[in-house]
């Protein structure tokens, strides 16, 4: 290291105004904790610190067969479940060789985009919050209860919904499964519009958004970033383009794309998601098969080959991974997540440089993070 | 005219005549002073209680949800049993605090909103005091509630609270200039800065209608300094609670906190007031020349539900900014206000100026 970069490592000064948001602050959306160095309102400096509840999942996953350690993806980005669900099982029917039914991969699929509209749908909410326009808010939660009742009637749960198993899913859906999630789309097409006229279309949004945080291609990709938040600089990082798994490779779709990198082209390209998993949710309603079962026949006990196994998704967040190492027991030898908020936490402080705090929080929001799925 | 049965007049001169029948001239003064006072306090009160309970009805219809319906019908009684709440909470002292300081800043709050509203014309014949100065007065009371709010940040010894208040007094010092030359717009017009000459001013019109093109203008630029003024979304810097937490009030608790609630709530019906008497006519029933019979109607209607009326539909309209619009940051406030809101107030002075020199408003 050389004397220019000992120096970038030097966190503050001793006239510097520290200000400590969180571990409980409004804006951070749950125990994060941002230390800033302040000169005014300026951010000078603005370092993470993360782990307040680092649960040690990687280690925990070392106990548990892979049946088990399905339960603990759940818990990491919680909204986005069902995604996490399938990455870790798609590792093990890959490594297995196991033929899923094509009908399981159709739910799936239709679970991985009403979860990913979901989760979008929060952070829609969340982001007008941090940015002083409260009743987004509620009209993001309004629309979310649709998709949280689609889960609900068909595996009893709304968030935490440990729905896929390896070999295909817990249970069948239930019988309306297909027609509700018709109903939502036909619903929720409707009510885009509000969300155009509430937050897109408003100039003092434009205001705090555009030319706020930018993140160049090159950066987003030197920092791992993926997901929208990727997405938002122009790095083309779908995983369901670049590496299609289940039957992504059978649906039409847009990738998003925005080159500008500011908070606002994140805010555009998930918006514009919302809109493309609609197209998809319906190709992929309409195709969906009536009958072929709900799991493939697999052993009451899986005990993968020797051998690493790696399997990524497209999160909501961006590329969720599983690298899994097997001794050929019932158990992983060890087991690596990939999570996607990790990843794209870390550029917030050079994004945040030279900005006042309220670009911090609008940063911040449009970086879309979850707490457990940094903190593991 | 309005009619003389509803002038609140007759009801204090009969006051006034029934004490001085039974004691001194200076006891009858040193009476009506108390009694003014505490029909003040408990206006002051109520006030506050049903304007956090609007708040709450207001947010609830803009945002597709009912809003308090618990306690009483249609929860009306919710703000008071919050404010019982409030009353019974500790009274957290914080360490290293300026403990006179921090006590000290939610009463300065409080009084000085609780002097501006002495001044209000509420009706024919309701207002306390009728100073030649009115307008004037109600300016200089009212913004010397940030040295109040500079206070609280600054002995609250919380770096949030700090830059709450260092936000708030940026803020209301800049806001300040367009709110008074706004009101100037109105001074010039009615030829007065007592309140209850330019209510009488506009007996026959309103000097939004009559003057037009720059008492509309004047009328929209006074909305949008007022509501900075008053430090309410979308211009809540100074307690932005997803940046700051809470701002200048983050370490008060019960009823120190309430004070400051109360006295942000009073504000803005003080502006919402202030919009009413100058620009709407404030008690002033709504005529429309040459419509006789309609006119009639009108007067039949007594002053204080048009006084209310209007005053509350100004306060819809602020709490319907707060609940759709983003915040502004700080830098895009102050913009706001040099470089586009006062350079058009002063172009609109002039404006005004010319209109009244040649006279081509409504007379």
């Amino acid at each position: 290291m050389n004397e220019e970069a000992v120096k970038k490592v030097i966190l503050k000064e001793d006239e510097d105004y520290i200000i400590n948001m969180g571990p409980q602050h409004p804006s951070t959306h749950g125990v994060l904790r941002l230390e800033v160095c302040l000169n005014g309102e300026t951010v000078k400096h603005m370092t993470p610190h993360i782990g307040y509840i680092h649960r040690g999942m990687e280690k925990m996953a070392e106990f548990n067969t892979y049946k088990q350690l399905i339960h603990l993806t759940d818990r990491m980005d919680y909204l986005s479940a069902h995604i996490n669900n399938e990455a870790v099982c798609l590792a093990v029917e890959n490594a297995l060789e196991v033929e899923v039914p094509e009908r399981v991969q159709y739910i799936r699929a239709i679970l991985d985009e009403l979860s990913r509209v979901a989760s979008h749908h929060l952070w829609w909410s969340a982001f007008g919050m941090d940015l002083g326009a409260l009743t987004t808010f509620f009209y993001g939660m309004r629309d979310r209860e649709k998709v949280l009742a689609i889960f609900e009637e068909s595996f009893g749960s709304r968030l935490l919904h440990s729905f896929n198993t390896p070999g295909g899913l817990m249970h069948d859906v239930h019988p309306n499964f297909r027609k509700h999630t018709r109903e939502f789309v036909k619903y929720f097409r409707k009510k885009l519009p509000d969300y155009k006229n509430l937050l897109t279309d408003n100039i003092i949004f434009h205001n705090r958004t555009k030319g706020i945080g930018v993140m160049d291609k090159e950066m987003a990709i030197n920092y791992g970033i993926t997901g929208p938040s990727g997405r938002g600089s122009g790095f083309s990082c779908d995983v369901r383009k670049v590496a299609p798994y289940g039957v992504y490779d059978k649906v039409v779709f847009r990738e998003i794309l925005y080159p500008e990198g500011d908070s606002f082209a994140r805010y555009k390209v998930r918006v514009d998601e919302m809109q493309e998993s609609l197209n998809i949710l319906e190709q992929l309603v309409d195709d969906m098969p009536e009958e072929g079962g709900y799991t493939a026949k697999m052993k009451p006990v899986i005990k993968l080959p020797e051998g690493e196994y790696f399997q990524r998704v497209e999160a909501a967040r961006g590329e969720f991974g599983v690298f899994i190492v097997s001794k050929g027991e019932k158990y992983p030898y060890r087991i690596k997540f990939r999570s996607p908020s990790f990843s794209n936490l870390f550029v917030l402080g050079p994004l945040a440089k030279g900005g006042i705090i309220a670009d911090l929080v609008a940063i911040c929001g449009s970086l879309d993070l979850v707490i457990p799925d940094i903190d593991r | 005219m309005i009619l003389e049965i509803y002038s609140f007049s007759t009801l204090t001169s009969s006051i006034d005549e029934g004490l001085n029948s039974v004691m001194a001239p200076w006891l009858v003064t040193l009476t009506e002073f108390v009694i003014v006072g505490i029909v003040f306090l408990l206006f002051y009160a109520l006030l506050g209680l049903f304007l956090v309970y609007l708040e709450r009805k207001v947010c609830a219809v803009i945002q597709n949800r009912i809003g308090p319906n618990r306690v009483g019908k249609w929860g009306m009684f919710q703000t008071i049993a919050d404010l019982i709440k409030l009353l019974m909470k500790e009274l957290i002292t914080i360490k290293n605090a300026d403990k006179f300081l921090f006590n000290l800043a939610p009463f300065i709050v409080i009084i000085t909103s609780f002097m501006a509203i002495a001044a209000l014309p509420f009706a024919k014949g309701l207002q306390a005091i009728d100073l030649n100065i009115g307008i004037f007065y109600v300016m200089a009371v009212s913004s010397l509630g940030v040295v109040g709010i500079l206070i609280a940040g600054w002995s609250s010894n919380s770096k949030y609270s700090l830059i709450g208040a260092m936000r708030s007094g940026a803020q209301i010092i800049s806001y300040e200039l367009s709110v008074g030359l706004s009101l100037l717009a109105i001074v010039i017009f009615s030829g007065s800065m007592q309140l209850s000459t330019i209510v009488e001013s506009q007996a026959d019109g309103w000097w939004i209608f009559k003057g037009h093109i720059p008492a509309l203008f004047a009328f929209v630029l006074y909305l949008i300094a007022a509501t900075a003024e008053i430090n309410r979304g979308p211009f809540d810097l100074a307690e932005a609670e997803s940046e700051l937490t809470a701002g200048f009030h983050t370490e008060y608790s019960g009823i120190k906190f309430a004070f400051f609630f109360l006295a942000e709530y009073i504000n803005m019906f003080i502006v919402a007031a202030i919009a009413t008497t100058l620009f709407l006519g404030g008690w002033m029933p709504l005529h429309i020349g040459g419509w006789e019979g309609f006119n009639q109607i009108m007067d039949y209607i007594p002053s204080i539900v048009w006084f209310f009326g209007k005053t509350f539909v100004i306060i819809y309209i602020i709490m319907w900014f707060k609940w759709t619009f983003p915040r502004l940051r700080i830098d895009q406030l102050l913009n706001l206000e040099w470089k586009y809101l006062l350079p058009l107030n002063l172009m609109n002075i002039v404006l005004i100026s010319f209109v009244v020199l040649i006279g081509l408003y409504f007379k």
